[in-house]
């Protein structure tokens, strides 16, 4: 039942991404993509990784779709047919996707319980949980106790993202009404 | 959109839910999925619904773009302190939480809590401030 529902959720994933691509009305593309958001949430929470499905579902699905809406209120929503020849990116794509595909040979086989990523950390934080009798969400008790620095990280991330963006699309608008007023001064 | 009756009142019946839920996922992040990246993300998109259906300045009234933006530096000020009083006074290392409780249990539930308080606040006004930009930029 579980392998179905997978391929159901990866098939429509496939025909999301082929639709965005022959798509040419920006505003579809971005409706698309918060379709694909809403998917791949979907295939989270078959994979039991509840805490990412409703991360993607409200970043992915929701902040994006609306961020991207506003840029497009910005930009006009038409995308115009490139003038180069598609070969290059072809290539460019079709060999990173065949590298991608045959770096998947060694990687261990898909729910393996003793595959490298289980058998490095994980126990320890599972053993130090249990131990403690702490709360029963493992993944926040990692996320803020045991891997306190990264998540610190993760926030100075989020934080150096929203600087850029406030620096990008509000402080150029004030140089060029400064500009504008130095040119009126020297003239 | 202004005189869109169904929309304002839509909108007006899910708002009160969202805000509510947002607390519901920051608070309840050790017990079910969750925390305050997430609850962060749905408070802000309470406030860019607010600000679509009711417009720029009705939510710039709640929630004013100077606050906002001073809010995504304190939210990575109040994570970082938090690692400071085990350092400071020499009971543990960085980011240890030993010193917020008696036992390990109480210390380490508030240490989260008090973790997930600065990265709740960092991501809710980033994603109002990056709304905000935009917002501003498509009205000249």
């Amino acid at each position: 039942m579980v392998s179905f529902i997978q391929g159901v959720l990866l098939t429509l994933l496939a025909a999301v991404t082929i639709a965005i691509v022959r798509q040419r009305n920006l505003f579809g593309v971005v409706i698309l993509a918060g379709i694909y958001s809403f998917l791949m949430a979907s295939v989270m929470i078959v994979l039991d990784a509840v805490d990412v499905a409703m991360t993607e579902a409200s970043v992915g699905a929701g902040i994006s779709t609306v961020v991207l809406l506003a840029a497009l209120y910005l930009t006009g929503s038409r995308e115009y047919p490139s003038a180069h020849t598609a070969a290059v990116p072809l290539f460019v794509s079709a060999v990173t996707a065949v590298a991608l595909i045959w770096g998947t040979n060694e990687l261990p086989r898909f729910g393996l319980a003793d595959a490298p990523i289980h058998r490095h950390v994980a126990p320890s934080y599972l053993e130090a949980s249990a131990k403690h009798e702490m709360p029963p969400n493992v993944v926040t008790a990692v996320l803020a106790d045991f891997r306190g620095y990264d998540t610190l990280g993760e926030t100075t991330v989020i934080f150096t993202g929203g600087v850029g963006v406030m620096l990008l699309l509000r402080g150029r608008r004030k140089r060029l009404k400064s500009g504008k007023e130095g040119k009126e001064g020297r003239a | 959109m202004k005189l869109d009756l169904i929309l304002r009142v839509g909108a007006k019946l899910m708002l009160p839910f969202i805000l509510i839920f947002a607390p519901y996922v920051h608070f309840h992040g050790d017990y079910g999925p969750g925390g305050g990246f997430q609850a962060g993300v749905i408070i802000a998109a309470a406030f860019i619904l607010y600000a679509i259906i009711f417009g720029l300045d009705a939510a710039r009234h709640i929630a004013p773009q100077g606050l906002v933006e001073r809010l995504v530096p304190l939210g990575v000020l109040i994570y970082a302190a938090a690692g400071l009083p085990a350092m400071l006074t020499g009971q543990g290392r960085y980011l240890d939480y030993g010193i917020f409780g008696h036992d390990f249990l109480h210390a380490h539930e508030w240490g989260i809590l008090i973790v997930e308080t600065g990265v709740i606040t960092t991501v809710a006004s980033t994603m109002l401030a990056i709304f905000y930009a935009f917002a501003d930029r498509g009205r000249q």
